[in-house]
């Protein structure tokens, strides 16, 4: 186990340095910098500017030292935002994206797999076909399609939410089920499919022929092995959604980390641009990482003594 | 299996106990504001939006309209902007200026205070002057050349003189300062309302070098005090009751939210969850401006601002370095009816480069000397072209490529303009937009043919528009060069005589517009606005900044 969880964890440092290097050199290759306006200012301030940020220098040095400074922590101070770190501002921005994430995550693992059970178990009955025909449709509209949607009717027409902001509980209600859907679809049809498999195998027949009662089956059998596909989604799942949906932060007004990462690209707040990069990949990082662990942990299949360690 | 089962519920656990310590916390912040939605006439919150959070609150480092809308109401200059565009005493209770107009002697009121109540002095407009300048200031300030007005103030800025005190700011006693002027300027008291021109507290500065990051260590004196700061979320302002003039503020507080969405913006002005949306601090999308005219007929506000939407000819670049080429282009677009069916502000024709509501010598420029430098004319366009290609030898032109930054204004007009060009000269121009950043890059590094520009007065006087021209100049991007025109200009900067400055300026404007057509002006700008017909005493500017520090609901 414990060779196993150092290997991953090797591989996502590495992973992680590769993205860092990337990023800064990619960043760099733009057109543009952070002090530009349109009113263009001044070269001499321009360059007493360049020069009191480091971008003066030669650009592998300027790399060097941000390595240097991401080692020790320091993810540096926004170019565009006068004497703000950049990690007090992920940090802040981060909050109101991972609480809308993860209420949105719960709801979806819970009504997504509730409904694949029930359309498994009622394989071919209305109730299976009226889930499935939801499912289609949440996977199909796009969550800004939907967001706008849902704004206007119960924000705008019917009044019973604000339209935009982020300081009262039903705050929350809009953006959630904006960003739901899409999962609750995906892991409902994940989840049929799934346990209708599982149904169907030999061991399931072997236990129902033991005479063990539908219940024990049920929890023990099916569910547990049904549920593994949706573990693997789960994971990535998670990360997308609490790193914040740019065009849902949009819509319902929220100033979370996604609004922070498509601003600070279009201030070239260099900073800022590597600081969410490293974030986010550090939450991507570990959402896989984890997976893989409760993956062994599920799956009985999948044996620790490295045969076939995922 | 037990101690697995034991672990899928530990990892529930953790996942629940996250939630609910999100939960917690998100209540917190929640509390932070009051006066929400659905109160009275008779409550005075006035809730806005801005669509960018401001990227500082340190009046040196300032440099874009929201933070000109956040800094009206947190400190005050020597004077005020007032409602009629003239400037009013601020914490300049009266003032002086010698003959020559090169001296002006500022006499500070006794009350005025910061909001820790100390009293605001000279020192500390002296101080803040120096912070703007000097060289040593980190970040440097990108708006120090508002301060080039001053005696030697751009020699100290780029180090030629080392000791500030022979720079023309002087500290006579703690409620008088006097300033000494470069060259005479008749509109240089109005920037004394200037963001740049602001006073900091000298001693709270000097204690800590941060002192602008965070909402409870900054000490303003202005109207009103910041006294909520969510990174990306929420600005809140609460009456200051330590400013000199607090009888006549009548907000409590001012909330804005920072979305940078105009459909959003528009969205919650509807549901009632705005006071005031639109320009300068937000946006209301072009789509929806006809039916925020028809829904809201009383709140709807569209008021002339002093700029300019233009388009910028690369004049060293085929084919535009040909002027009749220029002018042919200018001539056969059809400027009303892009008002008309594709702004939909109500924004104005343009013909000249210096928009209305620009200060001339007695009435507004505009009024004096007419923008009458051509007319739309498709055939004599035409006519035009043809002499242009014959001058330069063309037998067809070369592809031509029009720029702007992406926004769906900027491409309708753009669209509109290239499907002119093409029905009135035959020409195909192929138009592309490119990302904010991207585009400057170009248009600053001469790299484009045709591009978009605007350009927004920074002090009421027609120099603002005019001296952007000469050769060289920092923002000429057109690349125009006309010895004749250098020289109407530095003639206008020299010259004390109200007359003969402004009759150059016009002067100077009628060349590079009807001689050269240097630039294609297409419209002077409207500010777009709903504000709710019980809210009063807001005061946009001639340059369309905003002032809500004296708005009040009836």
């Amino acid at each position: 186990m414990v060779r196993y969880i150092a290997g991953k964890f090797l591989f996502m440092l590495v992973s992680l340095f590769i993205l860092v290097s990337l990023t800064f050199f990619l960043m760099k290759v733009i057109p543009g910098d952070p002090f530009m306006s349109e009113r263009a200012v001044q070269p001499q301030i321009k360059a007493r500017l360049m020069a009191q940020y480091g971008l003066d220098q030669p650009i592998p040095v300027q790399y060097v030292r941000y390595l240097g400074n991401v080692v020790q922590g320091d993810l540096g101070i926004s170019m565009k935002y006068q004497n703000q770190d950049v990690t007090g501002r992920i940090a802040q921005t981060f909050k109101p994206s991972l609480q809308i994430g993860i209420f949105a995550i719960i709801i979806s693992i819970i009504v997504g797999i509730v409904l694949g059970l029930i359309a498994a178990l009622y394989h071919r009955k209305l109730i299976d076909h009226v889930a499935m025909t939801l499912a289609i449709i949440g996977i199909a509209v796009p969550s800004f399609v939907l967001a706008t949607l849902i704004q206007y009717l119960f924000a705008l027409k019917l009044g019973w939410f604000n339209v935009m902001g982020f300081s009262k509980p039903s705050d929350f209600v809009l953006p959630v089920a904006a960003l739901a859907v899409q999962p609750i679809a995906f892991i409902a049809r994940l989840t049929r499919s799934s346990m209708l498999e599982v149904l169907n195998s030999e061991y399931i027949k072997t236990a129902k022929a033991k005479g063990l009662n539908g219940f024990t089956i049920m929890t023990r059998h099916v569910v547990r092995n049904g549920i593994l596909p949706v573990v693997t989604y789960v994971g990535p799942m998670t990360a997308n959604v609490i790193t914040g949906s740019v065009v849902i932060e949009q819509i319902f007004g929220i100033g979370g980390i996604g609004k922070v990462f498509v601003e600070s690209i279009t201030n070239r707040d260099y900073t800022m641009i590597m600081g969410v990069t490293i974030f986010y990949g550090v939450i991507l990082m570990l959402a896989r990482f984890i997976t893989d662990i409760l993956y062994v942990l599920i799956d009985p299949r999948i044996k620790l003594s490295g045969r076939k360690g995922a | 299996m037990k101690k697995k089962s034991w672990l899928v519920l530990m990892t529930l656990v953790l996942a629940f106990s996250t939630l609910l310590a999100a939960c917690g916390s998100g209540s917190e912040s929640g509390t932070g504001t009051s006066g929400q939605a659905g109160e009275g006439t008779a409550s005075q919150d006035l809730r806005i939006n801005m669509s960018a959070e401001p990227p500082t609150f340190d009046p040196a480092q300032a440099k874009d309209s929201q933070t000109n809308t956040a800094l009206k109401l947190m400190y005050e200059g020597l004077t005020r902007m007032g409602a009629d565009g003239n400037p009013a005493p601020g914490v300049a209770e009266k003032w002086d200026v010698s003959e020559d107009g090169l001296k002006y002697t500022f006499h500070l009121r006794d009350n005025a205070t910061w909001n820790n109540g100390e009293p605001v002095t000279a020192e500390d407009f002296a101080y803040a002057w120096e912070h703007v300048l000097s060289p040593d200031t980190a970040p440097a300030s990108e708006y120090a050349y508002q301060l080039y007005y001053l005696k030697n103030g751009e020699a100290f800025n780029t180090g030629k003189i080392k000791d500030f005190s022979q720079v023309g700011v002087k500290v006579v006693d703690e409620k008088t300062l006097e300033v000494t002027l470069e060259n005479p300027a008749p509109y240089w008291l109005g920037l004394t309302s200037f963001y740049t021109y602001y006073p900091v507290n000298k001693k709270n500065v000097e204690a800590n070098d941060k002192w602008a990051a965070k909402a409870d260590t900054m000490v303003t004196n202005g109207p009103f005090t910041l006294t909520t700061w969510t990174t990306g979320q929420q600005l809140a302002w609460t009456k200051n009751d330590k400013y000199w003039d607090k009888d006549n503020i009548k907000l409590n507080t001012i909330t804005a939210s920072l979305v940078n969405s105009g459909a959003t913006e528009y969205s919650s002005y509807q549901s009632g969850q705005l006071d005031y949306a639109g320009a300068p601090t937000g946006e209301i999308p072009t789509d929806q401006i006809p039916a925020a005219k028809q829904q809201f007929p009383d709140q709807f506000q569209a008021k002339g601002i002093a700029s300019t939407y233009y388009y910028e000819f690369n004049n060293k670049e085929k084919p535009f370095n040909n002027a009749k080429i220029r002018k042919a282009f200018a001539m056969s677009i059809n400027r009303q009816a892009i008002v008309d069916n594709v702004t939909l502000g109500g924004q104005i024709p343009a013909f000249g480069f210096v928009p209305p509501g620009i200060k001339g010598q007695t009435d507004e420029y505009r009024t004096e000397h007419k923008d009458s430098y051509f007319k739309e004319d498709a055939a004599q366009a035409k006519t035009l072209l043809a002499e242009g290609m014959k001058e330069e030898g063309y037998t067809t032109l070369p592809p031509i490529t029009l720029i702007y930054n992406s926004s769906e204004a900027h491409q309708k007009i753009a669209l509109a303009i290239a499907d002119m060009w093409k029905s009135n000269l035959g020409v195909d121009v192929k138009t592309e937009n490119q990302e904010w950043s991207v585009f400057l890059n170009n248009r600053q590094s001469g790299n484009f043919q045709v591009a978009r520009a605007g350009w927004t007065a920074d002090y009421n006087d027609p120099m603002t528009f005019m001296d952007m021209w000469v050769t060289g100049g920092g923002n000429n991007n057109a690349g125009y060069a006309n010895p004749a025109y250098d020289k109407l200009i530095a003639d206008a900067k020299a010259t004390q005589d109200a007359a003969k400055r402004m009759d150059d300026m016009s002067k100077a404007e009628k060349m590079l517009i009807e001689d050269d057509m240097t630039v294609m002006p297409i419209y002077y700008y409207t500010s777009i606005s709903l504000v709710k017909p019980n809210l009063k005493g807001i005061v946009v500017d001639f340059s369309g900044a905003i002032d809500f520090s004296k708005a009040y609901f009836e």
